[in-house]
């Protein structure tokens, strides 16, 4: 079956540095595109990656500071939470929350508590 | 009329300093990218607007700053760094292979002509090079393949490629150091390259005589006689005359030849300064004074220099990018230290004045010269 080509909009808030990085105020609202991955997630939904993806497009200054470079793993340090949830071990390629595709919630970037 | 700009960099920011010729008075801008660690901050010799910077944190990885104004505005740049080919392994510090893995970027070195082209060296060590003024990064393998690389080992501060000279005289040579392989040099440019360790010393290493594994500290050349290169290593200070064949030392009368940073006089070739650090486990000055030693013949003989330096009380380091020269008729020198000051000297030393004070712990600090 053939993927809808839809773009959702998502919220997402930054930790402080990313924003300073970025250039932007408060939350940024990312056009996603649904079904990212590779494999593409089920029912068209947006996903961790989906979103990580389009926000360094947006912003090709994050490249390399949530992921990294070339493995495209998380850093260690960085952590993915939405809806009281971690997302952070979960696979790349899962739903986001629902009410994160939403719109209703935001996907949060932390930077961890670490260093004493 | 001349002028100075002393570019700072700190564990909490990047500051740039600047004053006119007279060096009295002095302007404090930034901290700019505050709260990242800023290991370096380097101008363009061939357009001294032209800086770039190096920020990183443990959180958000590296990050390459430009800036086309002398340091007022900044663009992030290309941050890629990515090893050539087959990383492979060197030393862990418990003897095991260890895969090299990029942590940052702790020196950048522009090229002397083009400003456009500059080299950075990385930990875990590797040199790498830009030709489109930091958007791409290509990495200078030949360093970081040399067959002695599985075996070399890091520093306590990590295995970092801190230290990169660009002879000026003799086309394509360039020196490299790293904790704790050792200096080396390459006579094209960077592609192949060999170590110069001889003469070297070091306790601690299974052969104190051993080609690698050498924690050089700094090298520093005078650009007037690149033959000539003068080290800090862990302990000892050394000196070489055919441009790394052989090492001897200088540490003469020190009072102890444990540093950090070593510096060569703008227009005196065998003028040289250090800042003597108590041992590799009481990283303060000796007795709590702060004293950089001059030494006018080329080492062996060496003078405290105290006038303005704290001479009780103080326990703070200087780290191996954060002593620098301006080129002024007479020679100016700048140091940073841990406890986040930084020192001048109009006057080749002879007095010091803070012109900056309660920075955070000071990283780097590079001193241009501006017509």
């Amino acid at each position: 079956m053939a993927l809808r080509a839809e773009v959702v909009t998502i919220r997402v808030v930054l930790p402080a540095h990313l924003r300073t990085l970025a250039g932007v105020k408060g939350e940024v609202a990312l056009d996603v595109p649904a079904g990212q991955g590779d494999p593409p997630a089920s029912g068209a939904a947006v996903t961790l990656r989906g979103a990580l993806d389009a926000l360094e497009a947006r912003y090709p200054v994050l490249r390399g500071t949530m992921r990294d470079f070339g493995t495209g793993r998380r850093r260690a340090f960085v952590r993915f939470f939405a809806c009281q949830q971690d997302l952070s071990h979960e696979p790349p390629d899962t739903p986001l929350p629902q009410p994160v595709q939403a719109g209703a919630e935001p996907l949060l970037v932390i930077g961890a508590m670490a260093g004493g | 009329m001349s002028g100075v700009r002393v570019l700072v960099g700190t564990r909490k920011g990047a500051f740039v300093l600047t004053s006119d010729g007279k060096r009295a008075s002095w302007q404090v801008s930034g901290p700019h990218f505050g709260g990242w660690e800023i290991y370096h901050v380097k101008g363009s010799p061939a357009e001294p607007d032209r800086l770039y910077a190096s920020q990183s944190t443990g959180w958000f990885g590296q990050k390459i700053q430009r800036s086309d104004d002398g340091g007022t505005t900044w663009e992030p740049v290309g941050s890629e760094f990515a090893y050539d080919g087959v990383t492979g392994t060197h030393q862990w510090y418990d003897g095991t292979p260890h895969p090299w893995e990029f942590a940052r970027v702790w020196h950048l070195e522009p090229s002397l002509d083009d400003p456009e082209t500059v080299y950075a060296g990385v930990e875990d060590a590797g040199l790498f090079r830009s030709t489109d003024g930091g958007a791409s990064w290509a990495e200078l393998a030949g360093l970081r393949t040399h067959k002695s690389g599985p075996d070399w080992a890091p520093g306590a501060g990590g295995m970092c490629l801190h230290t990169i000279l660009l002879d000026p005289v003799h086309a394509g040579r360039m020196f490299a150091a790293i904790s704790a392989a050792g200096a080396f040099r390459s006579d094209d440019a960077g592609q192949t390259w060999r170590p110069i360790n001889k003469g070297l010393h070091s306790e601690g290493i299974p052969s104190p005589e051993a080609e690698v594994g050498h924690c050089v500290h700094r090298i520093a050349m005078h650009p007037s006689r690149p033959d000539v290169l003068y080290m800090q290593k862990h302990w000892d200070v050394m000196r070489t005359d055919d441009a790394g064949e052989t090492w001897h030392e200088i540490s003469g009368d020190l009072p102890t030849d444990f540093g950090f940073p070593i510096a060569v006089h703008a227009h005196e070739p065998d003028t040289v300064y250090v800042v003597p650090i108590t041992s590799d486990s009481l990283h303060y000055p000796p007795d709590g004074k702060l004293r950089v030693y001059r030494s006018r013949s080329g080492g062996n003989e060496w003078q405290p220099l105290t006038a303005g330096l704290p001479q009780q009380h103080c326990y703070v380091n200087v780290l191996r990018d954060a002593m620098d020269v301006d080129s002024l008729d007479t020679c100016g020198i700048y140091f940073g230290t841990t406890g986040g000051q930084v020192y001048a000297s109009a006057d080749e030393g002879d007095t010091w004045t803070a012109i900056a004070e309660n920075l955070p712990s000071v990283l780097s600090v590079e001193a241009q010269t501006l017509p």
